[in-house]
């Protein structure tokens, strides 16, 4: 009490100092200047402070946006994946998720960020960014002009992160760690990286804002986060074939419960992976953000509903899954789209997805275990088509004529032609993520194998590839 | 002396349970079990894909009793556990022939 009382009257002084120094200061300083310069001055002084605070504004949420995109990966993704392997695979699940954490995040540093966001031609980024050289505290203005280039790079890595990580889910329970680490690498360097330059990168050939050959409209990377990846995820369930008793042997998810958490820490994450594509703080941030949210929640009912027509039970992983299929579809559409709108998006894609992953994949037998295409690919194609039909300018002005007026941006806004370079752009990641994969396949396999054996699939991946056990009963007391 | 062994719903351990005490059985071991008999199981559909789940979880008590003891158990077990629809359980019961302390070397009912 008696510190308080003389904290208080010593800086009452400190206070009444300042404040006399200042009048004194000023007493002498203002008959030097004149009244116009230092209108000018304080003018000059006032806009950047101004801009400084934007410039802070718009970090403080962007920064958020990069630590909510990581926690996608671990342990939203993490959770929900290995959630729905059986119980000798839940480590191994988590650590496919968790190790691109860490791999991606060098990669990024060396010359990841270079090569996708790096000045280069219509198809990769250049060397100039190696080692994030010129990447520091000064924005990049063709990108995001009001933050450091530094918070534009970190969480652009993010993306980067949880990409390949959802191909995961149609390898599951199957392949060896150490294939799986060579090949996220590669595909990260031969698919991601290509496709996060054409879409988003300055001169990129599908790029809508920065002078692109054919403008998509990708928001926050329906192609190339979720075509790439869904797809990629096929052709390795493909190429890897089918897990040991499947389709016979029952193989349901050993934990609902950890899929559920998962789900929830997506849908969180998820708010930073589209709002925060606005890259600021503004209000394509909340509309984005509106979006993503109406679009999820329409999905969840949508696939959930649809199970309770066909099973007579809506079911917690139905209801989750939906979530999760809305907010894939809505991804690239969140920044173009408003609210009634994405809602309508979202209730297609609940739908749709769960039609792909309970008929088509029983139909065609292949083994995407955890449903990486089916929610992924198949949803990030109707996502990014559905955009070209339902985005409009009032949310985003992204085309304009010679005078700065915004042009007509989707099909109900008149501008048929969109659809086809929507189309252009879904058609280029299928081609570049089958083609990409396959390569990467192909060559993993030549050299160290991507299977574990069948003695080792039995075993489970814990065991056989980490020498550990997710759930030890038999701990002595 | 007479083991029973009664294999019985999960839900209906509380009350068998407090229905022997109620009787005077002093040790019982209990286990979590699965297992099915005329009852077939049941299906789980998860993401549109069928599960037949033919192993059902159940509770089986173990016990061994005095003579004089196994009529009134059975009937208290089969009182409390019974909901009248199938899935209900069994009780088997069987012939032991000694039973010792570890303890001090006792044997017999003495042991029990």
């Amino acid at each position: 009490m008696h510190n308080r009382k003389r904290l208080l009257s010593f800086s009452l002084t400190a206070v009444l100092v300042l404040f006399l120094a200042q009048f004194l200061c000023a007493q002498t300083a203002a008959p030097a200047a004149s009244p116009s310069t230092d209108t000018a001055a304080r003018l000059a002084k006032l806009e950047q402070q101004t801009a400084e605070a934007k410039s802070s504004a718009d970090n403080a949420w962007m920064l958020t946006s990069s630590a909510l995109v990581l926690m996608m990966t671990g342990p939203g993704l993490a959770l929900f994946y290995s959630g729905l392997v059986r119980k000798k695979n839940v480590l191994g699940t988590m650590m496919q998720s968790f190790a691109l954490m860490a791999i991606i995040t060098v990669l990024w540093g060396l010359f990841g960020y270079s090569l996708s966001f790096g000045p280069g031609n219509s198809f990769i980024g250049g060397f100039k960014n190696l080692f994030l050289n010129g990447v520091g505290a000064s924005p990049d203005a063709d990108y995001a002009a009001t933050i450091p280039a530094q918070t534009f790079m970190v969480y652009q890595l993010m993306f980067a992160i949880i990409t390949p990580g959802l191909i995961a889910g149609a390898f599951a329970e199957r392949m060896k760690f150490s294939a799986m680490v060579v090949f996220t690498i590669l595909w990260s360097i031969i698919v991601y990286d290509p496709m996060a330059h054409m879409v988003w990168g300055k001169g990129g050939l599908l790029n809508a804002a920065l002078g692109g050959r054919f403008p998509t409209l990708d928001f926050a990377g329906g192609t190339v986060v979720h075509i790439t990846s869904g797809v990629s995820a096929l052709v390795c369930a493909l190429y890897l074939g089918k897990r040991v008793g499947y389709p016979k042997q029952s193989m349901p998810p050993h934990s609902v419960v950890l899929s559920f958490i998962g789900a929830c820490l997506l849908w969180v994450g998820w708010f930073g992976f589209n709002a925060g594509s606005a890259l600021a703080a503004g209000s394509l941030a909340t509309s984005a953000f509106v979006a993503t949210h109406f679009a999820s929640a329409a999905a969840a009912i949508g696939w959930a509903g649809a199970e309770w027509i066909r099973n007579g039970k809506p079911s917690v992983l139905g209801g989750i899954s939906g979530a999760v299929a809305g907010l894939v579809a809505i991804t690239p559409a969140s920044g173009f789209v408003k609210p009634m709108p994405a809602l309508l998006i979202g209730l297609i894609a609940g739908v749709f997805c769960y039609a792909m992953v309970a008929k088509v994949k029983a139909k065609f037998g292949y083994d995407d275990s955890l449903d990486a295409f089916g929610v992924h690919g198949a949803g990030g194609t109707l996502g990014a088509i559905l955009t070209g039909v339902f985005a409009v300018a009032a949310v985003n002005p992204i085309f304009k004529d010679a005078q700065g007026n915004p042009l007509p941006t989707g099909l109900l806004e008149g501008n048929a032609h969109q659809l086809l370079n929507q189309l252009i752009g879904v058609v280029i990641s299928w081609v570049i993520a089958i083609v990409g994969t396959l390569l990467i396949l192909k060559f993993v396999d030549v050299t160290i194998g991507l299977r574990i054996s069948e003695e080792e699939e039995a075993q489970g991946l814990d065991l056989s590839q980490h020498g550990e056990e997710g759930y030890y009963w038999e701990t002595p007391a | 002396m007479t083991k029973i062994e009664a294999i019985i719903q999960n839900s209906k351990l509380e009350a068998v349970k407090a229905a022997l005490q109620e009787i005077g059985v002093e040790g019982m071991t209990v286990l979590e079990v699965r297992g099915h008999g005329r009852q077939k199981g049941h299906t789980e559909v998860y993401r549109g894909r069928e599960y037949s789940v033919d192993l059902i979880p159940k509770t089986k008590l173990e016990m061994v009793l005095p003579d004089a003891l196994v009529d009134k158990a059975e009937q208290a077990i089969v009182n409390a556990a019974r909901t009248g629809k199938i899935g209900d359980g069994k009780i088997f019961r069987s012939r032991v022939d000694d039973a010792i302390r570890i303890r001090n070397d006792e044997r017999g009912e003495g042991a029990l």
